[in-house]
């Protein structure tokens, strides 16, 4: 017992200089004037952005709804592509453990680890700006998240029906058809829009790389310090996020 | 007569309302890609890019921006560390207080508003407006993330609690022990095991998140890497981005083996 109490008491003592450490590390360049300073601050910034330009909004309504479309064409995408690399990741159902699972694991941790901010970044670089390049960027981002639980999904299923329809003879394709997707079918349906809840929420800011949509209004206002137009915007992008989690959650019920 | 068997829908079983539903997604994605405008040429142009940047995560460049890359790299990996440790600090008093079964009602309003509103605010603008008020650098960053931080913790935390098993609690309960009592024998036990796995998540995700504020000036791996890319240095972007990978694959390795310790 006695020993018990050091090691946690050394445990703690670790992690904190360990904390302090890392503090001292990171806060090597900081300016303190200017942290001392963001009161005064945000008391100025919170005068400059009220009221909110409201007349700006009507100019907000076409970006708004390129930002939907990214979200919705890159998701598509990004579920079509999904779904077979999911295939080839299960355990169950690739046809190579040793040679093709390892490169469909390769792909999704790959999309998964960087960002869709990031994908948008390289995309614009490679494809000029534009909303082709955020609908890409949705769709790599896309690809890792959906993919990975769905393969999850997959290796979970039951496998009675499987071996039955092995059992009659029936090919991969069919067995993959009849037996293992009427099992997935509903999670990956959730998945999906869980991830079109997602996508709209990230695609809002694309564009302030370049990628479309009403990041790129964000990003024009932020450059010229437009303070009543950057909060109109913000407040906009706000809605949207809240309606679209509204509306996934309703279509969830409807159809699961 | 013989009848052969057809499998049914599964989502939608009338076939008017299918091809209704079917219609309406086409013309959808007609209006919608209408809006896109496409220059060939420029894809095209685009695509000879694209083949240089495959070609640079080949042949990933660490050496010559590797005094940049370091500082950035130490710079995100501090940041996510002391942005996490604060924020689950500051996440369970926040959590226990949106926990409807331990909290009184007026905090119980409080705290979830909180983290609702941390919730649906995106770290990027959250970011923005932190590196107007703080400048640009490491600091705005750390806030950023531990705002983020709090909210998604205290959120996950309050549910473990909402879904404990009441038995315990009824039992300490019982003996006459005080609030803080409570937590410690009744729900702290219960709660431990899984609330460790979510740290090390949330410390992978702060990790990730630290490498896309530095685009809006919040210091890290991600100023340099946007530095990379603005300056058509494809293959030092490829080594901040092959940086990134693997430490997200180690994070997660590492997190499953330190889950499986702790359970």
């Amino acid at each position: 017992m006695r020993f018990k109490a050091w090691l946690w008491w050394f445990a703690w003592l670790f992690c904190i200089s360990f904390f302090m450490m890392c503090w001292q590390m990171m806060t090597r360049d900081t300016m303190w004037v200017f942290i001392y300073d963001a009161p005064t601050q945000a008391y100025d910034l919170l005068n400059r952005m009220f009221p909110p330009r409201w007349s700006y909004l009507p100019t907000l309504l076409k970006p708004l709804w390129d930002t939907l479309n990214i979200a919705t064409i890159g998701t598509l995408i990004g579920i079509i592509l999904a779904f077979p690399i999911a295939f080839l990741a299960a355990r169950t159902t690739t046809p190579s453990v040793l040679f093709v699972r390892p490169i469909a694991l390769f792909i999704i941790v790959a999309s998964r680890s960087i960002n869709s901010l990031i994908w948008a970044l390289l995309l614009v670089a490679i494809l000029g700006p534009g909303l082709l390049a955020g609908i890409i960027a949705i769709a790599f981002r896309s690809i890792g998240f959906v993919a990975k639980l769905l393969y999850e999904a997959i290796e979970e299923v039951d496998q009675t029906p499987v071996e039955a329809l092995s059992a009659t003879g029936a090919s991969t394709l069919q067995i993959i058809d009849y037996a293992i997707v009427p099992q997935i079918l509903p999670s990956f349906i959730g998945i999906s829009l869980f991830r079109w809840d997602i996508n709209i929420r990230e695609s809002t800011i694309l564009g302030l790389v370049g990628a479309g949509g009403i990041g790129l209004e964000l990003q024009a206002s932020l450059s010229v310090l437009a303070w009543p137009q950057v909060i109109l915007i913000v407040l906009v992008i706000f809605a949207t996020v809240i309606f679209s989690e509204a509306l996934s959650a309703k279509i969830r019920q409807a159809i699961l | 007569m013989m009848r052969t068997w057809h499998r049914p829908h599964y989502i939608i079983p009338q076939a008017k309302w299918r091809w209704l539903l079917w219609v309406c997604f086409i013309l959808y994605l007609i209006v919608a890609t209408a809006s896109i405008d496409l220059h060939w040429s420029r894809v095209l142009e685009g695509f000879e890019r694209g083949w240089r940047f495959v070609d640079a995560f080949l042949h990933p460049n660490f050496t010559t921006r590797w005094s940049d890359i370091q500082s950035g790299m130490i710079e995100s990996l501090t940041m996510s560390l002391t942005s996490t440790f604060v924020g689950i600090l500051l996440s369970i008093p926040v959590g226990i207080g949106a926990a409807s079964n331990i909290s009184t009602k007026s905090i119980y309003a409080l705290c979830r508003f909180f983290i609702s509103i941390s919730r649906s605010m995106q770290e990027v603008i959250v970011a923005i407006f932190l590196v107007a008020l703080f400048g640009f650098g490491t600091f705005a960053g750390f806030l950023t993330l531990t705002f983020a931080t709090i909210g998604f913790l205290a959120k996950l935390l309050a549910e473990e609690i909402e879904g404990i098993h009441k038995a315990p609690l009824e039992a300490i309960r019982a003996t006459g022990a005080s609030w803080l009592q409570t937590l410690h024998y009744a729900i702290m036990p219960q709660v431990m095991p899984r609330l460790v796995g979510l740290w090390l998540y949330r410390l992978d995700i702060n990790f990730r998140e630290s490498a896309v504020i530095g685009i809006v000036g919040a210091g890290g791996i991600g100023a340099t890497l946007n530095t990379a890319i603005e300056r058509y240095e494809y293959d030092s972007a490829a080594a901040v981005l092959l940086l990134i990978i693997a430490i997200v694959f180690l994070c997660e390795y590492v997190s499953g083996y330190l889950r499986k310790w702790f359970i």
